[in-house]
């Protein structure tokens, strides 16, 4: 009685939480596979490459990354590219103001990048965990649990979501767009497909690009995903092994007292 | 420790004769360890030890992110992201932590719920069970005050939302709410005062533990029967209980590691699966989220808070009676707080003699409503308050009540219970035919 309620409990809790995330007029967002999904999901390296590419000639103009260093562009597990190709990016792309000279100087690799440049564009460097709030279907959150759809998938769908309707408001000109909760949003389409032009030839139609700058948000906002799935890999790895190790001495352990044979 | 007769520790060498005159902690923690359990405890009973690592993992993943956060309203949000993203290791600590914290309320729930189906509440050990519901309301408190550290949007409001309940209180209210907050509204002194108290009330939990295991190890515990241990002699003990060490603590720690494995699972794999992403947005307190909502762990007794809404004939009732000092508000936080101390208590609104819901036919029925109750509850509160949840929450809230204050006093009358066995030794041996006469 007791287990099979227990049983019934454990499913229920699993979908009353997902439920706790429900937000209000959900926009339609569709499902992206990427490549980091997934216990065993990686970032793809060159895409994390292409979408800083995208960050940088087109984001970066209004929007910032304030608590992203850019030496991390270095690391394994990101966009991983060599130490002297970081310097040579944060100088030519960016400035920052240095206390000690009173002045701004080209970044390096020990600086942030710079915070965004228009107070109405919100930092990026958490978008792709910020933005994980709708859980369909009816706020079950099987999608996210079992298509891992998050953040991610919210700002491709954002990105590709322009309808081309615009209205004014206040003196305010907002953009139709069917990802963004409402429906209109202040943010005038960033992306229109063939927007930079990768060294690679990889294709930079919009939904493309738009693919390559969420992967690079998700990196920005979990640099540490290979590292965190590695480690609860390994634990789930040992703990498993320890499980059966202990069931059998459990088991041996209490025969006598059962009045089983112990061999 | 009193209680079931057993063997103590006899000091051996000269070396141990000298420290147990003086200190006899190896007599103490082997009275512990060597404690006759009864042996017919089955997987509901793990959950302590689960518990218990539960509070040790907290407070050492704690530790450790304490020595690079910051509790400033300007800098604790960049400090978070600063162990994420710099702190050896940092990143995974600090899941643990937050993942941890629902651990530790999914372990409390079913202890809770394990103690109400058994009757482990019941004489003699109401004491261990009151102890037991100080140790979840600090637990409350404490994962509460650890959520605003983070000082996300979620962190900001729902600490607005849980502080103003306390202003809803009559006449001192609004001081009361003052002097919690340390200022008229959630700023940097709320923050200070709150990490400073969720990292002191972890060691308080930590003590109330140690009263909660001496409680029931002078009781002894409970088993799926209810019958007691025979106690007339050590020999007659002994044909109901095995030593904790080895036989419980093998099988509990077997069990801690299945459990980790789902544990670990999800700090890998999904460690944001059960957080509200508008904790990633730092603290504005000129945006308000569009839904505030609390842990999942919050949010059976948010819906009751949130149920009983000024249109409540009851309610209405209250606030004519008292002449509007009980108004909804105020009768909504009574409600969410009554809801935690019916279950408080239990021991003297169940009647029944029987102590174990086993042999409780008709209790049995209303417990599996109960549980299901409780489920209804956590849905119905992460959902916006507005028809038809308002109506499932109120239903929902007045069969909590109705469970603790009617129907578990009146099945203790009505009810004819079935037999429950002579023995734990009858009840073990009905499972395991051979164990009567052991092999050789």
């Amino acid at each position: 009685m007791f287990k099979k309620l227990s049983i019934a409990a454990v499913a229920a809790l699993t979908l009353s939480t997902g439920a706790s995330f429900a937000a209000g007029a959900e926009g339609h967002i569709h499902d992206t596979d990427f490549s980091f999904e997934g216990p065993f999901g990686k970032f793809d390296q060159n895409q994390l490459q292409r979408g800083l590419q995208v960050y940088t000639e087109v984001c970066s103009a209004c929007h910032g990354l304030r608590y992203v260093p850019l030496r991390t562009l270095a690391d394994h597990g990101g966009p991983h590219l060599p130490a002297d190709q970081v310097r040579a990016y944060a100088e030519q792309n960016f400035e920052v103001f240095d206390a000690e000279l009173d002045d701004f100087r080209p970044a390096r690799p020990t600086d942030h990048f710079p915070m965004s440049a228009l107070d109405n564009a919100p930092d990026l460097s958490l978008m792709a965990k910020a933005r994980a709030g709708f859980h369909g279907p009816l706020g079950s959150g099987m999608n996210q649990l079992f298509k891992g759809m998050g953040g991610p998938e919210y700002i491709v769908s954002l990105l590709t979501g322009y309808t081309g309707e615009e209205k004014e408001e206040a003196g305010v000109t907002l953009y139709e767009n069917t990802a963004f909760p409402g429906g209109w949003i202040s943010m005038a389409p960033p992306l229109y497909g063939d927007d930079v032009e990768f060294a690679d030839g990889h294709s930079a139609d919009l939904h493309h690009i738009a693919e390559d700058v969420s992967a690079f948000l998700m990196w920005t906002a979990e640099p540490k995903m290979m590292a965190r799935k590695h480690a609860g890999l390994a634990g789930v790895i040992f703990l498993s092994v320890l499980s059966v190790l202990l069931y059998l001495t459990n088991k041996r352990l209490w025969a006598p007292i059962k009045g089983k044979k112990t061999s | 420790m009193s209680g079931i007769p057993h063997d103590h520790y006899e000091p051996k060498t000269s070396g141990e004769k000298w420290l147990h005159s003086r200190l006899p902690i190896v007599g103490l923690l082997y009275d512990t360890l060597m404690i006759p359990t009864p042996k017919n405890l089955n997987w509901m009973w793990i959950w302590g030890i689960v518990l218990t690592f539960c509070l040790a993992l907290q407070i050492i993943t704690g530790i450790v992110l304490v020595m690079h956060y910051t509790p400033h309203v300007d800098h604790a949000f960049a400090s978070i992201e600063h162990i994420m993203r710099n702190v050896n290791g940092g990143h995974f600590i600090r899941y643990l932590h937050m993942n941890g914290a629902s651990l530790f309320f999914f372990a409390v729930y079913i202890h809770i719920f394990r103690g109400l189906y058994y009757g482990s509440y019941k004489a003699p050990r109401e004491i261990t069970w009151i102890v037991g519901m100080l140790i979840y309301l600090m637990m409350m408190g404490t994962a509460f005050m650890g959520y605003v550290l983070p000082w996300g949007q979620m962190s900001f409001w729902g600490a607005t939302v849980i502080t103003g309940l306390f202003g809803a209180i009559p006449f001192v209210g609004e001081a009361l709410q003052t002097w919690l907050l340390g200022g008229p509204a959630v700023d940097n002194y709320t923050l200070n005062r709150f990490f400073s108290l969720h990292y002191l009330l972890p060691f308080v939990i930590a003590a109330l533990v140690a009263i909660h295991i001496w409680a029931f190890h002078t009781t002894g515990n409970n088993n799926p029967t209810g019958v007691d241990v025979r106690r007339g002699s050590k020999a007659e003990a002994e044909k109901d209980t095995v030593p904790f060490w080895p036989y419980f603590v093998i099988k509990d720690v077997f069990a801690l590691a299945v459990i980790l494995v789902v544990f670990f699972a999800i700090v890998g794999f999904m460690p944001n699966y059960l957080g509200h992403p508008d904790n990633y947005i730092e603290a504005n307190a000129l945006a308000t989220p569009a839904h505030i909502v609390p842990e999942w762990y919050f949010l059976p007794f948010y819906a009751i808070l949130r149920a009983f809404t000024a249109d409540v004939w009851v309610v209405m009732l209250a606030d004519f009676v008292t002449g509007g000092i009980v108004n909804a508000k105020f009768f909504g936080v009574l409600a969410m707080f009554g809801a935690i101390a019916v279950m408080a208590l239990v021991p003297w609104l169940d009647t029944s003699s029987v102590r174990s819901g086993r042999y409780r036919p008709m209790f049995k029925w209303w417990f599996a409503l109960l549980v299901i109750d409780f489920i209804v509850l956590m849905w119905a509160g992460a959902m916006p308050a507005e028809p038809p949840f308002s109506t499932i929450s109120l239903i929902a809230s007045t069969y909590w009540f109705a469970y603790f204050l009617v129907i578990l006093p009146l099945l203790g009358v009505i009810e004819k219970p079935d037999q429950t066995p002579e023995t734990i030794e009858a009840d073990f041996n009905a499972h395991y035919p051979k164990a009567e006469n052991p092999a050789e």
